[in-house]
């Protein structure tokens, strides 16, 4: 199968990126500078990541589909507000997930935003649950640019007035060019930044602005560093359909009101998690020194026993050392409890640490 | 008179007597990114010719790093453990990595001077 292109694939090759297939995509890994010069760049100015790869599905409809997307998405929908979004996930009836993704309500219905890995797989369990019964459009005429860093808002205010009046986690349709772009103010690194979905046929001219203005292109190696120094999840890593959202310790994305009466796919689990504690949960983890621990990387206790399994690690470049995410057994999951890593064979000692590893600095309260 | 070889992990081994100090090249930088983590044998092991001598780390990924010749660790470039990205900056020259007292000068032979190297670096990057 042949992979998909993103529409600023020649931009990317204009930039010099480097290109590694992910969920069927050519996408830029890193350009010419390297990941720590581009981690960097997005903590101090303002990064653009294309992650047009990832799925954007509309759904259309009224009083129905709120309540119909209840029995889905452990969420109090009926009281978002036009324009402002919730991170959630996609559960099975035994409530491992199958995406985790952010939703937003917008006029006439939701905006969706899944992983890319997942979407074609999300589009069909959702059809399924939602009986084929309202307009389903995962769309691919659309790309997805973020715009993420301090200097974000000042580069992209002066390109779409008015952005620099959203919040954390609302957004809102602007017009450029004649083209509609939704803008919302969100993202994946622990900067505040932005997400624009706009058309495709505008995405390379607008991006091009963006880079004018001062913003560099940063790949997706990089991404995965500032997500994973923000505590940030990844699906296939910390999220899977083994794991539930309190295993992962995001039971604070369930809405409280959902827990108490239930009633969504998943509810009976979650509900039993949060009463009686889980066996294993997502924890920070600290390295000492500058090992790096990856992914299956394996966990023992002080008194060697196993109790888990690393799921992200690498160097954190703005933390200037190691960095990782796992599961390990609930009773060695407090802070600063000390662990050891095996890496190579040979034992490295750790702690458990909270997140992120390093601090948010979201915008809150424009308005 | 000292001798600069290449092998085809992307090792280059300086031979001074039969004391060889050896590093990763450029190319394997290069390929590599921003290396982040290095890892060196211990001082006064013997290695195999070809046996694992130490491990780099970039962002991305762990690679082993693998001695071409056999012999006695004799020293270490500990700076390049405390800063490894002066494996980045400096890597045929100051950011070498160990240095061997070696056994048997003829696996000198079997390695690849300079134009050898770089022919065979652009063909396996191609």
């Amino acid at each position: 199968m042949d992979t998909k292109k993103t529409s600023l694939y020649q931009l990317h090759q204009d930039s010099k990126a480097k290109f590694v297939e992910f969920a069927g995509y050519q996408m830029p890994i890193q350009y010419s500078e390297g990941i720590v010069e581009e981690h960097k760049f997005t903590r101090n100015h303002s990064g653009i990541f294309d992650v047009s790869h990832m799925g954007q599905l509309f759904i259309y409809g009224q009083k129905d589909l709120v309540e119909d997307l209840e029995r889905i998405f452990p969420l109090d929908l009926k009281n978002l507000k036009l324009n402002h979004s919730k991170y959630s996930f996609l559960m099975s009836d035994n409530a491992g997930i199958y995406d985790d993704l952010i939703i937003t309500k917008i006029k006439d219905g939701f905006l969706i935003i899944l992983n890319a890995a997942c979407k074609e797989n999300d589009y069909k369990i959702l059809k399924r649950l939602l009986n084929d019964k309202y307009k389903m459009i995962l769309d691919e005429e659309r790309s997805l640019i973020a715009i993420q860093g301090p200097k974000s808002v000042e580069i992209l205010k002066s390109v779409i007035q008015g952005v620099e009046n959203l919040n954390f986690m609302s957004g809102n349709w602007f017009t450029l060019d004649d083209y509609n772009i939704y803008v919302t103010r969100s993202g994946y690194t622990g900067e505040d930044g932005f997400e624009v979905s706009l058309t495709n046929e505008f995405a390379d001219k607008f991006t091009r602005r963006l880079i004018d203005k001062g913003a560099k292109l940063i790949g997706l190696g990089a991404r995965d560093t500032l997500r994973l120094e923000a505590g940030l999840c990844l699906y296939g890593h910390e999220l899977s359909k083994d794991k539930t959202p309190v295993e992962a310790n995001l039971k604070w994305a369930i809405s409280k009101d959902r827990i108490l009466k239930g009633n969504f796919i998943g509810s009976d689990i979650i509900t039993k998690q949060i009463n009686n504690g889980v066996n294993k949960i997502r924890v920070g983890i600290k390295p000492e020194g500058r090992i790096i621990a990856r992914e299956k990387t394996k966990i023992y206790s002080e008194s060697n026993l196993e109790i888990g399994e690393i799921t992200s690690g690498t160097f954190g470049p703005s933390v200037n050392g190691p960095v990782a995410m796992g599961y390990v057994e609930n009773e060695f999951s407090k802070k600063n409890t000390k662990i050891f890593l095996e890496v190579r064979g040979k034992k490295h000692p750790a702690t458990i640490c909270g997140l992120p590893f390093y601090k948010k600095s979201y915008v809150k309260g424009v308005n | 008179m000292s001798e600069v070889k290449f092998s085809k992990e992307h090792e280059w081994i300086k031979l001074e007597g039969d004391i060889a100090t050896i590093g990763i090249t450029k190319h394997a930088t290069e390929m590599l990114g921003d290396i982040v983590f290095a890892e060196l044998p211990e001082k006064g092991s013997n290695v195999e010719k070809d046996g694992t001598a130490g491990v780099v780390e970039s962002t991305k990924a762990a690679s082993d790093v693998y001695t071409p010749v056999s012999g006695e660790v004799v020293d270490l470039n500990q700076s390049i453990v405390d800063d490894p990205s002066k494996i980045n900056q400096d890597p045929e020259s100051s950011a070498w990595f160990f240095k061997l007292k070696i056994k048997d000068k003829s696996e000198m032979d079997t390695l690849m001077n300079k134009d050898e190297y770089d022919k065979f670096a652009k063909e396996s990057s191609a």
